[in-house]
């Protein structure tokens, strides 16, 4: 199961990469999401995945027992979602800004500072 | 007895003991002394916006109390002991901040001491009206405790540390009047040759601290025949003599001196003639029981000085403002300083430290007079002057007296030390031989034997010099000149004067001199105590004399018959173009063409590339030892893998083609929205609620946000070309691959311990919660917590900013 999860991480690097060397900024934006999933599932997918066992302790219980799911890569994916989500919603306010500036969304076009 | 054995058991006697007990007070206070000087530089500005006018008096008063403490150190000095002082600065890496003045130290802290006085003084007076006096006061102190610090350090890291400072402070002073592009220029000119040679200079100190087993100076100068006999030996002469030749402008590096004439006029005098650049000549002399008497370094070091002594002399024929004049002069003289260390001999040590003096005194006095001269009549030129003895009586005192000292007449000492110039140079050759058996060469008779026609030519040239500079502005019929001079102020005499009448003095009491200061300084250098003569002003019609009086006669010629010989060098100058100083300037345009292409390549302005850069760079750096080291143990059991995994996976992989393929907007942020459910479902599917959760939320808010911003962007275009295209899949793929295998290779390679399940025990016991992942973020790692949500509201302000932005901008359309 690592290994498909590999696959797919890897797939979603190279997607990802592909866009953020475009022109356009609005397929930078998108590329940097794509990359954004694949980090988090290279954490998730190095601390060890385990099926269908959520790190919850069941009500009555002491403590959880083994298998279940490594929880800290899960706390830390949660922040770098919501920090990502952040980035993104900035990152997409000032390419609308910029394009309303230099009004066009090609990077090449954004050469100068006195626009 | 070997000269190398010798100093063992002297310096065993004189402070060996004191190593293991508290430094005594009298050494106390030559760590006092430095720190003095160094605190009077960092509060020089404020005191000089305190006393204004009189600061310069004030410093000179503390720095001559000085000068007097070091003085009254010579009757013990010259009795063989050594002051020693020290305390631990960097245990950790062996390091002690650890001072010692013998006899060679102690003299060159009351020259710069001594001369630093009369500097402080003269610079109140030529730089009264300058704004940043105060600064040139901090500058000029800084100097003066970090050659003092050269001089008496004891350990290699600390004299190193005090040689760059000299460096800096170098910098700083021929900078001063950093309006001035020239001086700028000259400025860093002399500080990348100089420091160029202090990393050279640093590489040779470890090295030969490695070599001998030691740090300490006083212990490495013991065991000279260690370090002689070391397979470094030829790699740690020729770095530190780098370092030394650097500093003392010998050729090829001699350029950077004339160009620091740029400095106001005590700068020259203290730094560019009396002390900082004798620093190399010291660190030789220093040395020499360590790594001289070899042929290598007979060889290198008097073939150095004898070049550097005549280009010098040459030189200054061909320049005309007084202060190129007398740089040159100083270049010539550093040369032959060198020169005589190379030789190594007795009378050739004795000869170096009695010249060494003389020209601190005569040289120092002759660039105070050239800045008065200037400063009282802004010429600049040597053959603009004349006449003017009648209207500045003590300045032209000062200048006869330092001339006639340079010339070479009795009762000067300036006589004394070229008269032992010529006996160090015709004597050295028998010498040497009688020392054959030693560690001295043999083999050197004959290029040393031409060493004293070589030093009769180059003093020739120097009367030359000296008659330019210091007889003839004062001479003759005064010229008309729109600025009448007037003799200066008592501090702009004082400072030539003194120093002129020093060095007539010193001529007088040859003997007492001779045994007070030249005498320890000559044991310091030669590791052994010595019988030669005691010095004396008459020799009686020796060969020597004889020599002196064919440097007056030729000189006289020469000067004569200066106008064809300034042509001649003139014509000589054309060779400038592939001079060293021709040379630098290339390399450095070469480095800065170099700097530029290079930022052109790297920092293009385009995004891509930097990405394309850095990721191909990742890509061959990580990926090569991946593939070298890869193990798979997954692929084998293949059973392991459910087909709902599968459809998940290529779920993903298709949505995020479907997002590179797009050809609308809309269509890629509903592919964009596709990844991110099939990443929620994966995330659902391994036990991780939460992020699913989080993940789906999100994941809406973000394509509705991409929706309202996209809907006024412009259609998508294809900017790039397929070759373009083409180039960016294989990297990206190449990349992905990488991931993919790091990914492989991780899991295979798990070794540390799970920290989870410290937060999966305690989560109930300790913080009462269940859900582990929550208790992480709010409980163990709150704080990390916080820092999010701190992001998230910056992000927030930023958006509600860009967003104001725009507003406000319609409003201003508007008005």
């Amino acid at each position: 199961m690592n290994l498909v999860l590999a696959v797919v991480v890897g797939g979603l690097y190279a997607a990802g990469l592909y866009l953020m060397a475009r022109r356009s900024v609005v397929k930078l934006i998108i590329g940097l999401c794509l990359i954004g999933h694949a980090s988090n599932l290279l954490i998730f997918v190095s601390g060890g995945l385990t099926r269908g066992r959520p790190p919850l302790i069941r009500p009555g219980a002491e403590t959880l027992t083994a298998p279940y799911a490594d929880p800290l890569p899960q706390a830390l994916i949660l922040t770098a979602i919501v920090i990502g989500f952040g980035v993104l919603a900035f990152a997409m306010v000032l390419i609308h800004k910029v394009y309303v500036a230099v009004g066009s969304d090609d990077l090449d076009q954004m050469k100068s500072t006195d626009a | 007895m070997a000269p190398v054995g010798k100093p063992v058991t002297l310096f065993l006697q004189t402070f060996g003991q004191q190593d293991t007990h508290p430094a005594s007070a009298v050494t106390k206070i030559m760590i006092e002394c430095l720190l003095t000087i160094f605190g009077l530089a960092l509060v020089a500005p404020f005191l000089h916006w305190a006393l204004r006018s009189t600061t310069h008096w004030f410093l000179g008063a503390i720095v001559a109390g000085i000068t007097t403490w070091l003085a009254l150190q010579l009757p013990a000095v010259a009795s063989g002991a050594t002051l020693h002082a020290a305390f631990a600065w960097v245990p950790a890496l062996g390091v002690n901040f650890s001072l010692m003045a013998d006899g060679l130290g102690l003299l060159m802290a009351l020259i710069i001491c001594g001369i630093g006085t009369l500097i402080v003084i003269y610079a109140g007076g030529y730089l009264a009206d300058h704004p940043l006096l105060g600064r040139f006061y901090a500058y000029i102190l800084l100097f003066m405790g970090s050659m003092l610090g050269v001089v008496l350090a004891d350990n290699i890291i600390v004299l190193f540390i005090f040689w760059e400072l000299t460096s800096i402070s170098s910098y700083l002073l021929i900078g001063f009047d950093h309006e001035r592009a020239a001086a700028r220029a000259a400025a860093l000119k002399a500080l990348l040759v100089t420091s160029l040679g202090g990393l050279a200079l640093l590489a040779g100190l470890l090295l030969m601290g490695t070599a001998a087993g030691s740090y300490e100076l006083n212990e490495i100068l013991t065991r000279g025949d260690v370090v002689r006999s070391h397979t470094l030996y030829v790699p740690i002469l020729i770095l530190i003599l780098l370092g030394a030749a650097t500093k003392s402008a010998q050729f090829p590096f001699h350029f950077w001196l004339p160009a620091a004439m740029e400095a106001p006029s005590p700068v020259s005098a203290y730094l560019h003639s009396a002390t900082m650049v004798k620093a190399g000549v010291f660190l030789l002399a220093r040395l020499t029981p360590a790594l001289g008497g070899t042929p290598a370094w007979q060889g290198s070091l008097v073939a150095i000085g004898a070049i550097t002594m005549l280009v010098g002399a040459i030189l200054s024929l061909s320049s005309d403002g007084l202060k190129r004049i007398l740089a040159y002069s100083t270049v010539s003289v550093l040369g032959t300083l060198t020169m005589l260390i190379g030789i190594g001999t007795l009378t050739a040590i004795q000869a170096a430290v009695l010249y060494l003096m003389a020209h601190a005194l005569y040289k120092g006095a002759l660039f105070l007079l050239a800045g008065s001269v200037s400063h009282a009549t802004h010429l600049y030129d040597a053959d603009d002057l004349g006449g003017l003895a009648r209207r500045m009586p003590l300045t032209a005192v000062a200048g006869f007296l330092a001339a006639l000292s340079m010339m070479g007449i009795p009762p000067l000492l300036g006589f004394i030390g070229k008269e032992s110039l010529y006996e160090a140079t015709m004597t050295a050759a028998s010498e040497i031989g009688k020392a054959g058996t030693d560690h001295y060469s043999t083999g050197w008779t004959r290029p040393i034997m031409s060493l004293t026609p070589l030093a009769v030519a180059a003093h020739m040239l120097l009367f030359v010099v000296v008659v330019r500079v210091g007889v003839r502005p004062f001479l003759g019929r005064s010229r008309p000149s729109a600025h009448p001079p007037q003799e200066v102020s008592p501090s702009l005499w004082l400072g030539p004067l003194v120093p002129a009448v020093v060095g007539i003095i010193g001529g007088l009491l040859a003997g007492n001199v001779g045994s007070l200061i030249v005498a320890p300084a000559v044991m310091a250098v030669r590791g052994e105590p010595h019988e030669a003569a005691p010095l004396a002003l008459w020799h009686g019609l020796t060969p020597e004399l004889a020599l002196s009086a064919l440097t007056l006669f030729g000189g006289l010629i020469l000067f004569a018959a200066r106008r064809r010989l300034v042509q001649a060098a003139a014509s000589l100058s054309r060779l400038a173009d592939w001079g060293p100083d021709a040379g630098y300037d290339r390399a450095l345009a070469t480095l800065n063409l170099a700097a530029k292409t290079q930022t052109r390549v790297l920092q293009n302005g385009y995004l891509r590339w930097y990405l394309l850069t850095v990721l191909s760079v990742t890509v061959l750096l990580v990926g090569y030892p991946l593939i070298e080291h890869m193990e798979l143990p997954e692929i084998k059991n293949l059973s392991d893998i459910w087909h709902f995994e599968l459809m998940l996976a290529a779920m993903t992989l298709i949505s995020a083609y479907a997002a590179v393929r797009a050809t609308t907007r809309l269509g890629a942020v509903a592919a964009l929205g596709a990844v991110g459910y099939s990443v929620a479902l994966i995330y659902v599917y391994y036990g991780a609620p939460d992020l699913a959760m989080t993940q789906f939320l999100i994941e809406t808010l973000m394509v509705i946000l991409f929706v309202l911003v996209f809907y006024h962007l412009p259609p998508f275009s294809i900017f790039s070309g397929r070759a373009a295209r083409l180039r960016d899949t294989l990297l990206a793929l190449a990349f992905g691959a990488m991931m993919t295998m790091l990914i492989l290779t991780t899991r295979a390679n798990q070794s540390q311990p799970r920290i989870s399940e410290y937060f999966v025990e305690h989560s109930l016991t300790e913080a009462h919660g269940r859900n582990i992942v929550n208790v992480i973020l709010v409980d163990f790692r709150a704080i990390d917590t916080l820092g999010e949500i701190t992001v998230l509201a910056v992000a927030a302000v930023g958006v509600f900013a860009l967003l104001k932005l725009r507003r406000s901008a319609k409003k201003e359309e508007m008005r």
